[in-house]
């Protein structure tokens, strides 16, 4: 029993990971119906700047905000340097660009910070919280960590003028821009807010699964599979999905199908969604006019 | 007629390669060859077809693992365990793409990219053991002088690539320049127009998956018997990502871009070791850095990438 309840919540911290990340995708592809392939390693980037800090000396919660600061201005500065520039072009140009990102965010990690396995440290240090012995402090904090992520971005979203104008320019950019929204700064605060999550949710999984530079390349792909699972289309169903996931994932791997070949219960989810339910458990069908 | 001219040139060029090459090499060229067979699979998919596939790491390696497992554990030559493999693939492919194609390029793009990153750990799979190896891999024994003549292992190998690739890409050209090739294109450019001028897009993009995989297949085969040895992790979300830009970088929809498209994947890693000496071990960067800035510089300045670069100076040269 409380190996089962240990394994639920790994499940559930890893999925809190997931949900965020699954989050910060979705925000990007509501505005712009593009999934940021480059999102893992950005956010990896992110993590070893974190890291960097740590080791110079910083307190965590300074090198934290710093690295969540830093990372948004670094998502609207790629937004408005490297993504707009093809913002009308075909579906397979972004994808390939996101890619290049992708590769450059790993080069970059591995030349600064080299390509050894780092551990990296976690706040939540010290006993377990609540006295509970199926879950480590830092799974806790995590998963606290990321319930936060959630409401942050959704009182952001639900009760803040920007955070309207960022859903208004998302939805109907035409009309958005008709009011005065300034959608393309939209699009470019939405990639800030994106790149922070993803800071976010490295620095949490880091503790977990150790920080490298191909660190996020799982946790992108459960991220997807989240998404995918949730509603691509659907920020709460991407982050249901995410933590499912999360649970899904760790329950199979500890009981089913063994650790060795966790990676192929996402590819089994996002394939078996697109069979049977391509929308996605909470997504709107899409209907297009011909 | 000059590209007539300049697919001859290169053929002649290739297949005396062994008389001035040798050793290592020669074995390079042989995987140039083995790459620009694999980029053609994913081009006709990707270039002209306009699908997106991140996972086509996946089916060279059922390719190369499939090859191998048919030479090593029943012992056959490897011209039918490769061909075999290679059916395999088609299907493989075919199946695949049968649920993602129906969805638009950016979820057959997160399937494949899923199946990309799955893939090393599904060959390791331990209950798969006695077939795969495991983690360890599979030796496979090189193949023997070709045709009996007097040839020395690199030799052999480079030449038996050499054939499949002429055979494969004269099977692409053949291909896209009649009835199918003008389907896929129609399908990639305007696919309500595709329909509704009687394509079957659903059917014609899944057969070009099939094909695809096919095409991936033949040089993960080719690939297994060159090196002599098959591992799940060479067949990672690296390889296929690579695949991606070499199209991107040779040029999308062009068969003569693979080529400049698998020197470049097979030469710029290779260049970046070596560049170790200079910056240290965090040179292993260095590839990554190139392709990523390479592939978001095609797409702003050369969307038809080396190849398209290559046209426009021609049609340049032409007006004057």
């Amino acid at each position: 029993m409380v190996e089962l309840l240990h394994q639920l919540s790994s499940g559930l911290a890893l999925g809190g990971v997931y949900a965020i990340t699954a989050l910060a995708l979705v925000m990007i592809f509501q505005a712009t119906q593009l999934v940021n392939f480059a999102q893992g390693e950005m956010a990896m980037f992110s993590t070893y700047v974190a890291w960097a800090l740590l080791q110079n000396g910083w307190n965590y919660w300074p090198a934290f905000a710093f690295t969540v600061a830093l990372s948004f201005v670094g998502g609207v500065v790629i937004e408005r340097a490297i993504v707009r520039p093809f913002a009308h072009a075909p579906i397979l140009a972004s994808v390939i660009v996101f890619i290049g990102l992708g590769f450059i965010f790993n080069a970059l990690a591995g030349f600064f910070f080299g390509y050894t396995v780092q551990s990296f440290d976690t706040p939540f240090n010290g006993r377990p919280w609540f006295g509970a012995k199926f879950m480590s402090a830092h799974e806790s904090g995590a998963i606290v960590v990321s319930l936060i992520v959630l409401a942050l971005v959704f009182a952001f979203f639900r009760f803040t003028p920007l955070g309207l104008a960022m859903r208004a320019a998302a939805q109907n950019p035409a009309s958005a821009r008709l009011v005065g929204v300034r959608v393309g700064w939209m699009l470019a605060l939405g990639w800030g807010l994106a790149a922070a999550i993803g800071a976010i949710a490295g620095m949490m999984a880091a503790p977990i699964v150790y920080l490298d530079p191909n660190m996020m390349g799982g946790i992108l792909l459960y991220a997807f599979a989240g998404a995918v699972l949730g509603g691509i289309d659907n920020p709460w169903g991407a982050v249901l999905g995410g933590f499912t996931v999360g649970v899904v994932e760790n329950l199979l791997g500890a009981y089913v199908v063994g650790t060795e070949v966790k990676l192929s219960v996402a590819l089994i989810i996002i394939v078996g969604v697109l069979v049977a339910k391509p929308s996605g458990l909470f997504g709107r069908r899409i209907v297009a006019r011909v | 007629m000059a590209s007539r001219l300049a697919w001859g040139l290169a053929v002649v060029f290739a297949a005396s390669a062994p008389f001035w090459m040798s050793g290592y090499h020669l074995y390079q060229g042989a995987q140039v060859l083995i790459y620009a067979i694999a980029l053609l699979g994913l081009n006709l998919l990707t270039g002209y077809n306009g699908q997106l596939s991140l996972g086509h790491g996946a089916f060279f390696a059922i390719g190369g693992y499939g090859a191998s497992i048919l030479i090593v554990k029943l012992g056959l030559p490897y011209y039918v365990a490769i061909p075999l493999a290679s059916a395999v693939c088609f299907v493989a492919g075919f199946l695949f793409g049968f649920p993602a194609l129906r969805f638009g390029g950016l979820y057959l793009a997160l399937a494949t990219f899923a199946l990309a990153v799955a893939t090393p750990q599904l060959l390791a799979f331990k209950r798969l053991d006695f077939l795969t190896g495991g983690s360890e891999g599979l030796h496979v024994p090189k193949p023997g002088p070709l045709l009996g003549l007097p040839l020395s292992v690199d030799q052999s190998v480079y030449w038996l690539c050499l054939a499949v690739a002429i055979a494969l890409f004269a099977i692409a050209a053949n291909l896209l320049r009649g009835r199918v090739g003008r389907a896929l294109v129609a399908i990639r450019d305007h696919p309500i127009a595709a329909e509704s001028m009687g394509v079957d897009a659903a059917l014609y993009k899944t057969i070009c998956f099939g094909i695809s995989a096919f095409y991936a297949g033949v040089a993960g085969g080719l690939d297994a018997i060159a090196v002599g040895f098959v591992s799940p992790e060479s067949f990672g979300l690296a390889l296929s990502l690579a695949f991606l830009v070499g199209i991107v970088i040779g040029g999308l929809a062009s068969l003569g871009g693979v080529i400049f498209g698998a020197l470049f994947i097979e030469f710029v890693p290779n260049y970046a070791d070596q560049l170790t000496v200079y910056f240290g071990e965090n040179a292993k960067a260095l590839p990554g850095a190139v392709y990523g800035v390479m592939m978001i510089a095609m797409m702003a300045v050369a969307p038809m990438g080396i190849a398209g670069l290559f046209r426009s100076l021609a049609q340049r040269l032409r007006k004057a």
